[in-house]
């Protein structure tokens, strides 16, 4: 292994014994996954007391390569998991790493109710537009008009606009960055890390092999080039006004970041008051 | 090891079914309990929801089944001791999570409080027709421990004896109940916290840098970590090597298939709970679990005050099923009886070990009500000719 590879910090969190992954050439996943080991080990966090959750997809892999306890879950269950790891034992940091189909189709209604709760976990979501892993169907994010295998002639559904959706279901910190942000994307996840309650980032990322190639994405370079052009960063703005469209501009940034009492603040908080006044 | 003494509710009380399996997963050493309301389980976590304040339990209501089964899965992968609890249309939703903790070998106690179905069916009354998706609901192929119990004394008794094997055996246990187990209401009597054995986690002993998650001891049965303990482990649903890394191939399926399968088929022995009340030369044997086998007990009254040799056998635990002890009886009675509250499930299975040594025949029920001990009788009398 050559020198520059061994000072990489992304290294010693990786599972180095199943290299090569899985992931296509040009893929945005593997982006996501160096922002976030990045912001671990820039963290103040032991990466013994980190869990990384996954689900099923291609960023349903995720777990399978990082260097820490990883849970590959099924598919849309990696939330309701990683709110079992996290309230059994509440010293652990709990992060749910995983596709759109997985947490937004399949596991829609545990990502709400995660959210509405205020689960102390880190919901990180890549949103790359269609189902990879099985060959670029079409899903809850994939905007009007755009191919997939199964909308052959152009998706006719409206997608979720997730940060809206994340909001509404009550997470106190939501953030959107594509992959060519990779510093701000590093920081939300550092800010999320740190957060206490349902902290949600969402990566819109390429998918080279097939919704790019089926929309007119050269490649996936071509691909955070064209986010590159047309990314309009906003701290702070309405998501309702943030929804994607097709080939339309991408709202970025840091949408929410508010406080209130976690799942476990207020449970124990009952525990012990009920404890106190039934001695 | 013992269970932690201030928590068990030694002494003699009035309980429900599903009053006695909460205490009994409290005594067990359950600590999380995840689940979603459906009659007639309810009154479980009813109970939890009052007592895990006092015995550092988390308890959470989630939003389905599907997350309440495998949010059980995260808890025991972090440490803690869990079940969930449900009925039949529950069940269903849980298969996919059951197969899970089977494939990832997650020890945890799902509650069945069997109703009449197939789908709503029937919500407030009695069916035994889970007894075969208990088994192989979950796709692909595996194995589980049952355990049925006839009262609400044995719900914690067995209960207890449920998280065992769990522990034991690294495997999902399902404790099939029914409406009538769980709602009626008897003494219980509760030991001192001395004289109840736990069965503990098998957290190894070896370091993060030889440890393997998946290596089996010669029981097939691996050990455990949990997480935080830095040993960073890898889990998955996928088939899996030694390591728990993914290993898509059929040879590792054919390595870790038939272990997941056999350590409880080699272990059947020390899983076989049976209750006998076998007379020499018995003609015949009614074959039973559950609430049924207490109406069973009055048929095989009524059978031997008409002069008729007949037997019992309970079966507590119903899967792995006990096919040696079948097949032993089968070469001296010349028939079984099968009572359930369905229309033959595991009567199949006591067909299959007779081999045609010994005459079954089934006393089908849609399940509503108990049977009548007349209807058994009757399928006796059957029997006999």
């Amino acid at each position: 292994m050559n020198d520059f590879l061994m000072m990489n910090p992304v290294e010693k969190y990786l599972r180095q014994d199943r290299m090569p992954h899985i992931w296509c050439p040009g893929c945005g996943i593997g982006t996501s996954l160096n922002c976030f080991i990045r912001a671990l080990d820039e963290s103040e966090l032991n990466p013994d007391k980190v869990c990384v959750v996954s689900g099923i997809g291609c960023t349903g892999r995720v777990a399978g390569y990082v260097n820490l306890d990883s849970y590959h879950t099924t598919h849309g269950r990696a939330i309701p998991f990683a709110t079992g790891l996290k309230l059994a034992n509440p010293e652990l940091k709990v992060v749910v790493f995983s596709g759109d189909g997985d947490l937004i189709a399949i596991g829609g209604n545990h990502f709400i109710h995660a959210a509405q709760k205020n689960m102390d976990i880190t919901v990180i979501c890549v949103n790359n537009f269609n189902y990879a892993m099985t060959g670029g169907q079409y899903g809850p994010t994939t905007p009007v008009s755009a191919l997939t295998s199964t909308a052959p002639y152009g998706g006719y559904q409206m997608p979720f606009n997730l940060p809206k959706l994340a909001e509404s279901a009550g997470a106190v910190y939501v953030a959107r960055w594509t992959t060519y942000h990779v510093r701000q994307m590093k920081k939300s996840f550092q800010e999320a890390l740190a957060k206490k309650g349902f902290s949600f980032v969402e990566v819109i990322s390429q998918c080279p092999t097939l919704y790019g190639r089926r929309n007119k994405f050269r490649d996936g370079l071509a691909h955070m080039e064209w986010f590159k052009e047309n990314s309009v960063v906003k701290d702070h703005p309405a998501t309702s006004e943030i929804s994607l469209g097709f080939r339309t501009y991408t709202l970025v940034g840091k949408f929410l970041d508010i406080e209130r009492p976690t799942f476990l603040d207020a449970m124990n908080e009952q525990h012990s008051h009920i404890r106190e006044h039934h001695k | 090891m013992k269970p932690e003494q201030d928590y068990v509710l030694t002494g003699t009380h009035f309980f429900k079914g599903n009053d006695a399996v909460c205490e009994g997963a409290i005594t067990a050493g359950c600590r999380f309990v995840a689940g979603y309301p459906i009659t007639p389980s309810t009154g479980i976590i009813e109970r939890i929801a009052l007592r895990f304040p006092f015995v550092g339990g988390a308890f959470i209501q989630m939003e389905d089944e599907l997350s309440s089964s495998i949010a059980i899965t995260g808890a025991v992968w972090a440490g803690s001791k869990a079940m969930t609890v449900t009925s039949g249309p529950g069940f269903s939703l849980m298969m996919e999570n059951i197969g899970f903790a089977a494939m990832t070998e997650t020890p945890c106690v799902f509650v069945n409080v069997q109703r009449g179905g197939p789908s709503t069916g029937l919500p407030t009354l009695p069916g035994q027709g889970d007894m075969m998706q208990a088994r192989w609901g979950s796709h692909g192929d595996y194995a589980i421990i049952a355990l049925s119990p006839d009262s609400p004394q044995e719900c914690y008794n067995l209960i207890i004896q449920a998280f065992n094997f769990s522990e034991q055996f690294r495997v999902p246990v399902m404790f099939m109940m029914d409406e009538c187990v769980a709602h009626m209401s008897e003494r219980v009597v509760i030991p001192p916290a001395e004289e109840i054995d736990i069965f503990p986690r098998r957290y190894t002993t070896q370091s993060p840098e030889t440890f393997e998650l998946f290596r089996p001891g010669p029981d097939l049965v691996p050990d455990m970590v949990k997480a935080g303990d830095g040993y960073h482990v890898h889990i998955t649903g996928l088939t899996h090597d030694e390591k728990g890394y993914p290993e898509i191939t059929p040879e590792c399926q054919a390595e870790l298939i038939p272990r997941l399968i056999n350590k409880i088929r080699f272990n059947e022995k020390k899983i076989r709970i049976v209750q006998r009340d076998i007379p020499e030369n018995a003609e015949v044997v009614v074959v039973s679990y559950g609430i049924t086998s207490r109406i069973v007990t009055r048929a095989v009254d009524m059978a031997r005050a008409e002069g008729i040799n007949a037997g019992v056998l309970r079966l507590i635990v119903v899967w792995p099923f006990p096919e040696e002890v079948i097949r032993d009886l089968a070469g001296s009675t010349k028939a079984f009886v099968v009572a359930e509250m369905n229309y033959g499930q595991v009567s199949l299975e006591v067909e299959r070990c007779a081999a045609g040594k010994a005459r079954v025949s089934n006393v089908p029920h849609a399940g509503g009500t108990v049977h009548e001990p007349e209807q058994i009788l009757f399928a006796i009398h059957e029997a006999m000719r």
